[in-house]
């Protein structure tokens, strides 16, 4: 199964790239980011079945660094928010130089 | 500093001796050019008549044909007698180093002398100075008896010069920088000689070149000095073109460039060949730019712009000989190559008579004398070119001593006609002839000194250039009987008939020598004064300072000629020079003379010896007989000359013909198609059309693109730092995509 | 390792599941409300924890849900609803349809380099024989395989891991803090 798993893991994470590039909402972009990660979830866990169970354990700590990036990153958003009263990423330009 | 010493079999027999002060030779008068150049320093800024920048008033008293401005006393009522702060130092220091190395050149000598045979010269390593690949270049001196005989005219005549300067030049507002330039001038002139291998010899090569420059512009302020330095240098760098393009094909085909290295490597090139002889001629070539020989002697006759002492020095007795060492050293070389030989031959012969004929028709003292020396080096070629090395590093001797008192003389006489000048304040040329006259009777002693001077000159003996010159004819006249250089052919014509042709232009500038030397001192020294009734009250004798010296080379152009006396003249040491500088050249003389030393029967002998006696005898009675300088005018009121006199005065017009055949050229590309076409033209243009706003004033013709280019490249740079994150998200993946595609594609 | 060795059942549930992941993502990627978005992200995370679960990673499975599904994207959803973002009307839409062409063309790209890559291999001498992990986890139960590792070999992960969280709920508060005395300075 690990050929049709990385298959999966592959077309996940560019749909997930392909959203980040299109959408202008900024939670939208931050969740395809999370959808990039489950996409390569799925690759370690592929082969863990292979090469040893220690491919799980990185899975783990994955999550616990998403997990750990979504709390951050959504107090950013909602800092922003509170800033600009719009989360529009094509408004967002603060460090334009 | 680790001194390491040729392989030869066992250490040399100088080791240990005073000679392993080898290195201190040339320190010392370094060490006096830095001292000098600091006092030098420390006084250029104070401002005052001390100022060697300040113009000192009297250098414009000038002619505007005059060489040499400023020198000499300038004593009169509104500008007292000042001499440098530092004069009292520097003249302990600039002279010092000079008597200090002489001596030391002579304890070397003597330990020389004490070993009997010395067939190996002894080398000093210092340091590996170029290992590049194959090439080893190291920085050594070498100690023979040929660099012995330079190192001892150079300290010895050179200390003296020095000595004579200190009166010369003593109220000159640049006193310590002139000694500071001649002492390492005299530093660098030993590093040539004594360099180990080729590019030693050619730092000092262009060192002295150097300190020619700097010597001969010694008064810049002046454009014409300033002038005749640039035209030295120029000159100077054709010949060392030569010399490098030399160097490179030795390393080219021998891979050696040290002397020992590639005289021991030269045999393997076939005798003869277009290889040694290219070599040959490219050295030359250096010779011919550094002892002014033709086509490059347009420089000494300027070079006598600078100060008389520098002349005395450098263009007389050490620097222009750099060239005839240059082949001395490499006699190995040339001795494997006759056609170069006969080259230099020729040229030498050439250069003599052609020098020797504009001579005739000078009215500069010092213009006398400058192609007198490119005379008497043209015979010093002869004597090299023809493999008679001893006979041509004679004459170089000889003419040290008697061309150095020449100048130093003429020196004493234009300081008083200088002084006389000043006094009245006068404008006049103080170095025109037609301006002199009479002056035995102001000037005794040094009258007596220059008429030893001539007679030397001129070849009469017991005086010394007839010993020198006598040999050089005579080595030619034998040669052309017998040797490699009469069986080779110089452009088709046998070599000996150019071997009697170059012994017959020998002849003939021999007896122009004796006539315009014997003319300068008519001219000079008697007959009725022309300088001028007031002037005339000032002229004196030179102070001891510099007369002393005048002395000493007087004895040395009486006696010089007795080291080397021909067998045929039983009167004393028998060829003591030559038996001196034998294991030196004496392999390359008889390579050349075919096998056997030419040996002239004791009647041929005489007869050449006659033969030149007459020659020099008739020449100066010719003088006497026909130049009446009674007639002789002040040069405000003389006549110009005409006919071919005219063409002599003007030295064949030479200096015009390179003016408008090279010159001239060079200024017209540079300025009319580098300048106004490429520069202007091209690159102001199109820059003007890349950056020019359209607020700039347009210039004619440009047309403003509004700096297009410039605002193009700025707004591209801007679109990186647009602070949108979307813009930063797609940067991203584009370069995921390239580096992904790096491996995908491996 | 074919088909052939595989139930049917198992074959066909991984598919299935699969092609749910993905047309989740499909979905969760065109949506224009926030809201629909979020839900059908966490489809696809349910998809996937099926996934897992089928890949002998059960534990992991589980923990996707928990963790990811059931904490994360709620975060996600707290968020849309505090700032009041969830009406679809108030956001505009993607950018322009040039722009969806070339997102739509990076994406080929990427996916076409993906499968280039699937040329490298990972030296087989470090396969492990078939079956292994399940072995494992029948042996000693579902969390032991991870947690023997987890606690041995990566223990100094582990730690900073812990350290990482704690300053992600500190920067989290203080970044998501009113700035009342702020605003007065």
């Amino acid at each position: 199964m690990l050929a049709e798993s990385l298959f999966f893991s592959a077309v996940l994470f560019t749909i997930g790239v392909v959203g980040v590039l299109t959408r202008r909402n900024a939670i939208i972009v931050f969740m395809c980011v999370e959808l990039m990660l489950n996409a390569v979830n799925l690759t370690f866990v592929a082969f863990a079945r292979v090469y040893g169970v220690a491919g799980q354990v990185f899975v783990f700590f994955v999550m616990t660094v998403a997990a750990a990036e979504a709390a951050v990153g959504l107090a950013i958003i909602i800092a922003l928010f509170r800033h600009k009263q719009t989360v529009d990423l094509s408004n967002i330009n603060l460090l334009k130089g | 500093m680790l001194l390491q010493h040729a392989a030869t079999a066992g250490a040399h027999p100088l080791e240990g001796t005073v000679a392993s002060y080898l290195w201190l030779l040339p320190l010392l008068p370094l060490l006096g050019f830095v001292l000098n150049g600091l006092l030098s320093l420390t006084s250029a800024f104070h401002l005052g008549p001390d100022d060697p920048g300040a113009d000192h008033g009297h250098d414009s008293h000038a002619a505007a044909a005059h060489d040499e401005s400023g020198g000499g006393a300038h004593g009169d009522d509104h500008h007292p007698v000042q001499r440098h702060r530092h004069a009292g130092l520097v003249s302990l220091i600039g002279p010092g180093v000079l008597i200090a190395a002489f001596g030391l050149a002579l304890a070397i000598f003597m330990a020389m002398r004490g070993l009997g045979e010395m067939h190996a010269p002894f080398v000093q390593r210092y340091f590996s100075w170029m290992p590049v690949g194959d090439l080893v270049v190291d920085a050594s001196f070498q100690l023979d008896q040929l660099s012995m005989v330079m190192v001892l005219i150079i300290t010895g005549v050179g200390a003296l010069i020095h000595l004579f300067s200190v009166g010369y030049m003593q109220d000159d507002p640049g006193y310590p920088r002139y000694f500071a330039y001649l002492n390492l001038f005299v530093f660098f002139m030993l590093v040539l000689v004594l360099g180990a291998n080729y590019p030693i010899l050619f730092i000092g090569w262009e060192g002295v070149g150097l300190c020619s420059y700097l010597l001969i512009g010694f008064w810049f302020s002046e454009k014409a000095n300033a002038d005749a330095g640039k035209k030295a240098f120029i000159v100077n760098r054709i010949g060392d073109f030569g010399f490098l393009i030399a160097m490179f094909m030795l390393f080219a085909n021998l891979g050696r460039l040290d002397f020992a290295g590639v005289n021991a490597t030269i045999g393997q090139l076939p005798f003869g060949g277009v290889v040694v002889t290219a070599i040959c001629l490219f050295l030359f070539l250096g010779c011919a730019g550094k002892s002014a020989q033709i086509p490059l002697y347009v420089w000494l006759p300027d070079a006598m712009a600078g100060p008389t002492p520098v002349s005395a020095l450098i263009h007389a007795a050490t620097m222009v000989t750099a060239g005839v060492y240059l082949i001395a050293r490499s006699n190995v070389l040339f001795s494997m190559a006759p056609v170069a030989g006969l080259t230099v031959v020729l040229i030498g012969g050439l250069t003599a008579l052609f020098a020797a004929s504009i001579g005739l028709k000078q009215w500069d003292i010092k213009k006398v004398l400058a192609y007198s020396t490119v005379s008497q080096l043209g015979y010093m070629f002869v004597g090299v070119g023809s493999g008679a090395y001893v006979a041509g590093v004679f004459h170089l001797m000889t003419h040290a001593f008697f061309k150095a008192l020449l100048f130093l003389g003429s020196g004493s006489v234009i300081y008083a006609m200088h002084a006389a000048y000043h006094a009245t304040h006068s404008h006049e040329d103080a170095q025109d002839m037609r301006n002199m006259g009479g002056m035995k009777k102001y000037m005794p002693i040094t009258w007596v000194l220059m008429w030893g001077a001539t007679l030397a000159i001129a070849g009469v003996p017991p005086f010394a250039g007839f010993f020198s010159k006598d040999e050089i004819l005579g080595s030619v006249f034998l040669r052309a009987t017998h040797s490699t250089l009469a069986d080779a052919r110089w452009l088709g014509i046998p070599g000996n008939y150019v071997l009697y042709l170059v012994y017959v232009m020998g002849l003939a500038a021999a007896f122009m020598t004796a006539v315009y030397m014997t003319r300068m001192m008519i001219y000079t020294f008697h007959g009725p004064n022309r300088t001028g009734d007031k002037e005339r009250e000032h002229l004196r004798e030179a102070p001891w300072i510099m007369t002393g010296p005048l002395v000493v080379l007087g004895v040395l152009s009486v006696i010089g000629g007795w080291f080397n006396i021909p067998a045929a003249l039983p009167v004393g040491p028998i060829g003591a020079l030559e038996h001196w500088l034998e294991p030196v050249v004496g392999e390359s003389t008889l390579r050349v003379a075919g096998g056997t030393l030419p040996e002239a029967s004791h009647s041929l002998e005489y007869l050449l010896i006659a033969v030149a006696i007459v020659i020099a005898l008739a020449g100066i009675g010719f003088a006497f007989a026909r130049l009446k300088p009674q007639r002789l005018v002040p040069k405000a009121q003389a006549p110009a000359e005409h006919g071919f006199g005219l063409v002599l005065e003007n030295k064949y017009y030479v200096d015009e013909a390179y003016d408008a055949a090279v010159v001239q050229p060079v200024v017209g590309v540079s300025r009319g198609l580098l300048w106004r076409g490429v520069d202007v033209g091209l690159i102001d243009r199109l820059t003007r059309l890349l950056v020019q706003s359209k607020d700039d004033d347009a210039a004619p013709g440009a047309v403003p693109m509004g700096g297009w280019m410039t605002r193009a490249v700025g707004y591209l740079g801007s679109q990186l730092q647009s602070g949108r994150v979307g813009t930063y998200a797609w940067v991203l993946v584009v370069g995921v995509l390239f580096v992904l595609g790096a491996f995908s594609f491996r | 390792m074919s088909h052939g060795e595989l139930p049917l059942f198992y074959v066909f549930h991984f598919y299935l599941f699969g092609i749910i992941a993905i047309a989740s993502a499909l979905a969760f990627v065109t949506r224009k409300s926030p809201v629909a978005a979020a839900l059908w992200l966490v489809n696809t995370m349910f998809s996937l924890a099926a996934l897992f679960v089928l890949l002998d990673a059960q534990f992991i499975g589980v923990i996707q849900v928990l963790v990811y599904a059931g904490a994360i994207m709620v975060v996600f959803l707290f968020v849309i609803m505090l700032l009041n973002l969830g009406h679809a009307s108030e956001i505009a839409d993607a950018r322009g349809m040039g722009w969806k062409l070339a997102a739509g063309l990076v994406g080929l790209a990427l996916l076409a380099q993906m499968f280039a890559l699937t040329r490298a291999r990972v030296p087989e001498s470090l396969a492990l024989p078939y079956g292994a992990v399940a072995e494992q986890v029948a042996a000693q139960g579902v969390i032991a395989p991870v947690a023997g590792p987890l606690f041995n070999e990566y223990l100094l992960a582990f730690e900073v891991t812990s350290v990482l969280l704690l300053a992600a709920v500190v920067g989290a508060v203080v970044l998501g803090k009113r700035r009342g005395s702020a605003d007065a300075r």
